[in-house]
């Protein structure tokens, strides 16, 4: 079973070179630690700015320049700002090639809700609708089961949606699935993790075809 | 030379009134109109319309409007760091429309360049999409989404002069840009306000027809939201 940062890891392996990426908070935020060095990619963050960096060191930091999730980051060379209106053009144009978002429900059919709780918790979409609604490429970081034990990958979402068949890849504590016709077809197992730990976890209908590879991170 | 220069924030802000529709640049509290927000507390006019990415906290940014119950209702596309909106949203005494990012982006941008609406992707087959146009163009789905309007836009910029144009600077940029010319009257606080002539015309933001009044802000905080930094 996979950590938070090892779901990262494992995410990063689909960060290719010449890649503009759109990090999303919480886990999606640590992909960019394990992204190889010796490939090219630009980071964007929806508030404004292409080509973040690391967080600055100790007394450098600038409230002037913070990432979609308010904290203080810096710029690498090349970098640029834009205004908010720009910033979405980039991705409802497809200009970013790779969404890697969490989620609290995925569909089998690719539905995603995350940004509301009924009459609990409502923190807003952000720019999550917009970064759904247009990539191409999105792949959710997330964990398999949510604190209560109940599987995120259902059948249909029970939450309210962020946006309707658009999740392509899903990388859990658990395994590495895709959304295909017809169901979550698993790609790899997370190791040390069965398949039939993986077909507990899943609500949703689990497509099995000949041997599952073991993730290699 | 056509001057927008106003003497002080009270001058920037007369007209404003109750049950008026506002805008506010900031990305969390990382370019907020600070000024405008104080002296619109001091002013304790009620029941406003705020169009603005976030809310604030508690005790900073629109935070301080919330805790005077000053606002009626919040358009925002993301509302997590404020226990009091949240507190005030659920019991109901809050009004709240929350838009995506990109859609709150463009309906202030639509609303400048003089667009009544346009179609988008975000949001379809959502809450979102209720009660809204829908329309196929190339095999995909997307929303008819309507131009704001509204009655003020206050924004913060770095630099300004007395023409009104404006210079942005990082992230502090995000909404500002958009929301300028996009309401009846636009108040640009900025934090360095120079004679006409001082800036580069090559590299303003935002051209000062867009702009009726420009103040030079004061006491600005620039409060961080997540200090987040690396050892040395």
């Amino acid at each position: 079973m996979l950590d938070k940062n090892g779901i990262a890891k494992r995410i990063a392996q689909e960060v290719k070179d010449g890649f503009y990426v759109n990090l999303g908070i919480g886990i999606p935020t640590l992909v960019a630690n394990f992204v190889r060095d010796d490939i090219n990619v630009e980071f964007q963050s929806e508030n404004g700015v292409l080509g973040m960096g690391p967080f600055p060191l100790e007394g450098e930091e600038d409230a002037d320049i913070i990432n979609a999730g308010k904290q203080t980051i810096t710029t690498l060379p090349g970098a640029s700002f834009f205004d908010s209106a720009l910033s979405f053009s980039m991705i409802r144009g497809k200009h970013v090639d790779l969404t890697i978002l969490g989620a609290m429900e995925v569909a089998e059919n690719g539905d995603i809700a995350n940004w509301k709780i009924p009459g609990k918790m409502v923190k807003g979409m952000g720019g999550a609708m917009d970064l759904v609604a247009s990539a191409d490429n999105i792949i959710v970081a997330m964990m398999h089961t949510n604190r209560a034990g109940e599987s995120k990958l259902l059948k249909k979402c029970s939450l309210p949606l962020t946006g309707v068949g658009c999740v392509t890849k899903i990388v859990t504590n658990l395994a590495v699935l895709e959304i295909v016709p017809g169901g979550f077809l698993l790609k790899e197992r997370a190791p040390g993790v069965s398949i039939e730990d993986i077909k507990k976890a899943t609500e949703g209908t689990l497509i099995v075809t000949g041997d599952v590879p073991e993730m290699l991170i | 030379m056509i001057s927008k220069t106003v003497d002080n924030v009270q001058d920037a802000l007369k007209g404003v009134k109750n049950d008026m529709t506002f805008m506010l640049g900031g990305f969390g509290l990382c370019g907020i109109p600070e000024n405008a927000i104080a002296e619109l507390v001091q002013l304790g006019i009620k029941d406003i319309t705020c169009i603005s990415n976030n809310a604030g906290v508690d005790d900073f940014g629109l935070g301080l409007l919330l805790q005077k119950h000053q606002i009626k209702k919040m358009i925002s596309s993301y509302v997590g760091e404020n226990d009091e909106f949240e507190r005030q949203m659920l019991s109901g005494e809050l009004e709240v429309e929350l838009t995506p990012q990109g859609t709150l982006a463009e309906k202030c941008r639509a609303a400048q360049s003089g667009f009544p609406a346009f179609y988008t992707p975000a949001g379809y087959g959502t809450e979102v999409a209720e009660g809204k146009e829908s329309r196929e163009f190339n095999g995909k789905m997307y929303v008819l989404e309507e131009a704001f309007q509204a009655d003020f836009s206050f924004v913060k910029a770095w630099k300004g002069d007395e023409a009104g144009n404006l210079i942005f600077k990082g992230t502090a940029r995000n909404f500002n840009p958009c929301m300028c010319g996009a309401a009846k009257i636009t108040v640009a606080e900025v934090e360095e306000l120079v004679p006409a002539g001082e800036l580069n015309p090559n590299e303003i933001h935002i051209p000062g027809i867009f702009v009726q009044r420009i103040f030079q802000g004061e006491h600005y905080e620039k409060r961080i939201e997540q200090r987040t930094v690396r050892p040395k």
